[in-house]
């Protein structure tokens, strides 16, 4: 059941392909050109309570095109990439840009930036893994979990891996192709008490097989993280610190580079517009960019603008260094481009870092905060105000697990309220970071 | 079987099938792969659609896109295990491969036969157009710069607008092992704008949107553009003045028509036949018990004429139809697709619904609302001698297990003494499904539904969906705001 994949020789096609499409546009009167094209494959498996549930096979294709004629822009895409549908989707989005508006700022990235160091980062480990050596694995994780007591049922376990090539190509002639992979492991369970089921998952994830977590350690993690959710109560209503767990914190920096993305700068839809060189965060704290740390999950030399990627530094000694910006958003702004067409790539929080007990102590009473939901985050004002779950904290110690709460406050005074940054350092995404003490937020319960 | 039928399967083969050189009689082959030794069931879904959007910002349209999509996903049931593959290519050759890969979800046991194909007779719930023609390009440019003037000219603190409008022309066949064999015609569009009002300083956002089942050219002879524009500048102005919201518990009264995600989070989603087949719902094996305050009445119905969420024939090829989940409080019946049906001994409701053919379906609402009550939505109000009035909401989730949801507030205002009056910052609303139903104590007698904005994402598939209630009080609810 599993089917072959030649990373090779679809990267070859693919390239092929772009190439044909900016020809092609190029001859049916297209100033400039942009095309980006992919295809993923991939498997993955499901078990629950110790049986096989779902196994799919995917295979995924596409092909978008972009078309300037004069500063006029018209794009199209298709889930397939074969020649007719290429001619097809040039066609139709030079048929778009008769009718858009002109747009000063419109047009590929400057020529001179074109991305021209392009090594190969490591990101591309296929893992040839027959469907019944999924399944175990899986059945695997499963078991571990559901074999901790106090576990009542599983929820399920899934093993996915994929490889896939990407390209990006333009008239400017540059064209940038890479192969990847990705891997993950996850494992769902249920626990039950007299209040009520809780569940909860853990998994892992990596480029490399050889970098994922042990199968019975996630298995074991996920029923770890299950049963200590038992008993959970309803925090009273207050002011205090909360502690966001690592995963959470990541969840943070991503609210904040959504806030300096030109995207939303130049829609003044940030509540960080006008904001370069003020002070954000603590001087102790820096963010920044690896694009091209090797093997890491967001790794590329190029950006979506065929742009070289680079260093950049977002938040420096508390002070916001720069904004995150594409080619077109930087023109919009009156400013150059930062590499970032597509978003950051390999997030790396930089701060004096505090072991979890330490961050526990310092907090004293409060919430630690392990899971959020909802979407209560306005990107335009700041105002955060999500629900909530997590642990209630003593004299610096965990004390029981807490639930139906809502944390509120706004992004801006907890970005300069930020007082402590973990070493507990989560790798799994490509943002890292440990957990996050914010000193003071509004936790509203019973 | 109705001419109307036969048009739609013609019409579905001839763009579905017709091109890579297959006809509905070939589709016994194809499924005959996929009922490998073992298969106890099996189906292929062939889809194509064709998605147009149009954006308008900075007072230009400057951009628009177009995308094609298709293919067909084959999927083989044994039991409760299931095999699936997929191809955008249609050909008889990609149905061999993908139902060959599907089958070896097992690979011992009898070999069943494919139930001649019979066409399902099912009642259009709207017309089967291809709802991006009728319009031509400068209408559509036109619609969206007409939205663009009303905004800016409804007051001097809009700084920012931006408009959207998009369609999808959807075509679908099914054929399955049990002698399914079903086409549907799904047209979707939407309207939208979206604003940002700057005053002394103070930045907010307002929006507002709507859409259906039907042909773009229904959205402008409707007007959407300058309604919506003026709604959304309505909500930036109420947003520039709001207070900080009260945190802690207190009577919450949601207006009619939208706030009715909470219906979705709180119980809809725990009522959905999978999570309940698991017993991973909190409202696993309670059919028959209450579950909800007396009159609560909640029911899921794909049948609505041209609503967004509506279904002529589910993913499955199941006539859409309507059910009810609760009535008068007591929980009575689960939303199913074909495989959680089987399994608990239940008669499938036409709830399967998957994002694409490249996506397993999975027991997904169509529209779910509360059906009216008796109360005057004044008295509700009148009621309340300090609490909160949401009437608009961003999004919600829910944890089918714990029961938690949330739902984080778009426009809310302060009740106090029975009267509305400071409009407040957004706040997430949490409370525990089960638990909030029963606290339902009062239910207006002003049903609606919502303008065609909803989307349900479940285990990373997205599908357009409605919501709908009548003005509801309830007695106590956690709301999120940052004011002790």
């Amino acid at each position: 059941m599993t089917q072959a994949f030649d990373a090779a020789a679809q990267q070859t096609l693919l390239e092929s392909r772009a190439r044909m499409a900016l020809e092609l546009a190029r001859r049916l009167g297209a100033d400039a050109c942009e095309v980006g094209a992919s295809v993923d494959q991939g498997v993955g498996v499901s078990v629950r309570e110790g049986e096989v549930e779902t196994v799919e096979l995917s295979r995924d294709q596409g092909i978008a095109v972009t078309v300037y004629v004069g500063q006029r822009k018209g794009s199209a895409s298709s889930s397939d990439a074969g020649e007719t549908s290429v001619r097809a989707v040039v066609e139709k989005a030079l048929a778009i840009a008769r009718h858009t508006g002109e747009d000063p700022a419109s047009g590929l990235a400057d020529a001179r930036l074109m991305a021209t160091e392009l090594p190969d980062l490591d990101v591309h480990h296929p893992w040839p893994l027959s469907i019944d050596e999924a399944t175990d694995l899986a059945l695997r994780c499963e078991a571990a979990g559901r074999g901790m007591a106090g576990i009542r049922s599983s929820d399920g376990a899934s093993l996915s891996s994929g490889e896939g090539v990407r390209v990006y190509a333009n008239s400017h002639g540059f064209l940038g192709s890479q192969c990847g992979s990705r891997h993950s492991l996850s494992c769902m369970l249920i626990a039950e008490d007299e209040n009520g089921m809780q569940r909860d998952y853990d998994y892992t994830s990596a480029r490399a097989p050889r970098d994922m977590a042990a199968a019975e350690a996630v298995g074991e993690s996920a029923a770890r993280r299950t049963l200590r959710r038992l008993g959970a109560r309803r925090p009273a209503t207050g002011r205090m610190p909360v502690l966001f767990d690592p995963s959470l914190a990541s969840g943070l920096v991503g609210h904040l580079m959504g806030a300096i993305a030109g995207g939303a700068l130049y829609r003044q839809a940030s509540f960080l517009c006008d904001r370069l060189n003020t002070p954000l965060f603590p001087e102790w704290f820096s963010l920044g960019e690896r694009p091209m740390e090797v093997g890491a999950m967001a790794s590329s030399p190029f950006d979506g603008d065929g742009v070289q990627t680079r260093d950049n530094v977002f938040i420096r000694d508390g002070r916001l260094a720069s904004y995150m910006l594409s080619a077109y958003s930087a023109r919009r702004l009156g400013l150059e481009t930062t590499g970032n067409a597509g978003g950051a790539r390999n997030l790396r929080v930089s701060a004096p870092l505090e072991s979890r007990e330490a961050l526990l102590a310092r907090m004293g009473r409060g919430v630690l905060v392990t899971e959020l939901m909802g979407q209560g985050v306005n990107a335009v004002t700041g105002d955060y105000s999500r629900g909530a779950a997590g642990f209630w904290v003593e004299d610096g110690e965990i004390r029981y697990p807490v639930e139906e709460f809502t944390i509120a406050g706004n992004l801006e005074s907890m970005f300069q309220g930020l007082v402590g940054v973990g070493s507990d350092i989560d790798t799994r995404g490509s943002i890292h970071t440990g957990s996050w003490l914010v000193d003071e937020m509004m936790v509203a319960g019973s | 079987m109705t001419s109307q039928t036969h048009a739609m399967l013609d019409e579905a083969s001839d763009l579905l099938l017709t091109p890579g050189g297959l006809d509905l009689a070939a589709l016994d082959d194809g499924l005959g792969h996929a009922m490998g030794p073992g298969v106890d069931y099996a189906d292929l879904y062939f889809q194509r659609s064709w998605h147009e959007g149009w954006v308008l910002e900075d007072g230009e349209v400057k951009e628009a896109s177009y995308n094609i999509d298709g293919g067909v996903g084959v999927r083989a049931l044994a039991g409760e295990k299931t095999g699936f593959a997929y191809s955008n290519q249609i050909t008889a050759d990609a149905l061999a491969e993908t139902g060959r890969t599907a089958s070896g979800i097992v690979r011992r046991g009898e070999r069943l036969a494919v139930a001649p194909g019979v066409a399902m007779a099912s009642q259009s719930r709207y017309a089967g157009v291809d709802p991006l023609t009728g319009l031509s390009a400068e209408d559509k440019i036109a619609m969206l710069k007409l939205a663009d003037r009303v905004a800016r000219a409804a007051d001097p603190a809009v700084s920012q607008v931006s408009a959207s409008l998009s369609g999808v022309h959807e075509v679908v066949l099914v054929r399955a092992s049990d002698g399914t064999l079903a086409a549907d015609v799904r047209p979707l569009v939407r309207f939208n704008v979206s604003v940002i009002a700057v005053r002394n300083g103070r930045r907010e956002r307002g929006s507002a949107g709507g859409g259906g089942r039907y042909a773009m050219v229904r959205l402008r002879d409707d007007n959407v553009a300058e309604r919506y524009a003026r709604e959304a500048v309505r909500q930036a102005l109420v947003n520039l003045e709001a207070v900080d919201a009260p945190a802690g518990q207190m009577p919450v009264v949601l207006g009619p028509g939208w706030p009715g995600i909470l219906l979705h989070e709180a119980v809809g989603h725990g009522l959905e036949g999978d999570f309940n087949r698991k017993g991973s719902s909190a409202f696993a094996g309670r059919i028959g018990q209450q579950v909800a305050s007396r009159g609560v009445t909640v029911v899921d119905d794909a049948t609505l004429t041209d609503r967004r969420g509506s279904l002529s024939v589910d993913d499955e090829g199941t006539p859409g139809q309507s059910t009810t989940l609760i009535e008068d409080g007591i929980l009575t019946g689960y939303m199913q697709d074909k495989l959680n049906a089987r399994l608990m001994g239940m008669a499938p409701t036409g709830n399967a619904r998957r994002e694409s053919f490249a996506h397993l379906p999975m027991p997904r609402m169509t529209n779910t609302y509360m059906r009216a009550g008796s109360d005057d939505p004044a008295d509700i109000l009148k009621s309340v001698s300090r609490g909160l009035y949401a009437v608009s909401f961003g999004g919600g989730q829910v944890d089918i297990t714990s029961g938690k949801f949330v739902f984080s507030a778009s426009e809310a205002y302060l009740i106090e003494d029975g009267k509305i009056t400071a409009p407040v910052k957004g706040a997430t609303l949490i409370g525990n499904g089960p638990e909030a139903m029963g606290r339902v104590s009062m239910i207006g007698h002003d049903m609606e539904l919502d303008t065609g904005i909803g989307v349900c994402g479940k285990e990373g598939q997205g599908v357009p969906v409605g919501v709908g209630q009548p003005t509801l009080k309830l007695d106590e609810l956690t709301v999120g705001g940052t004011q002790s």
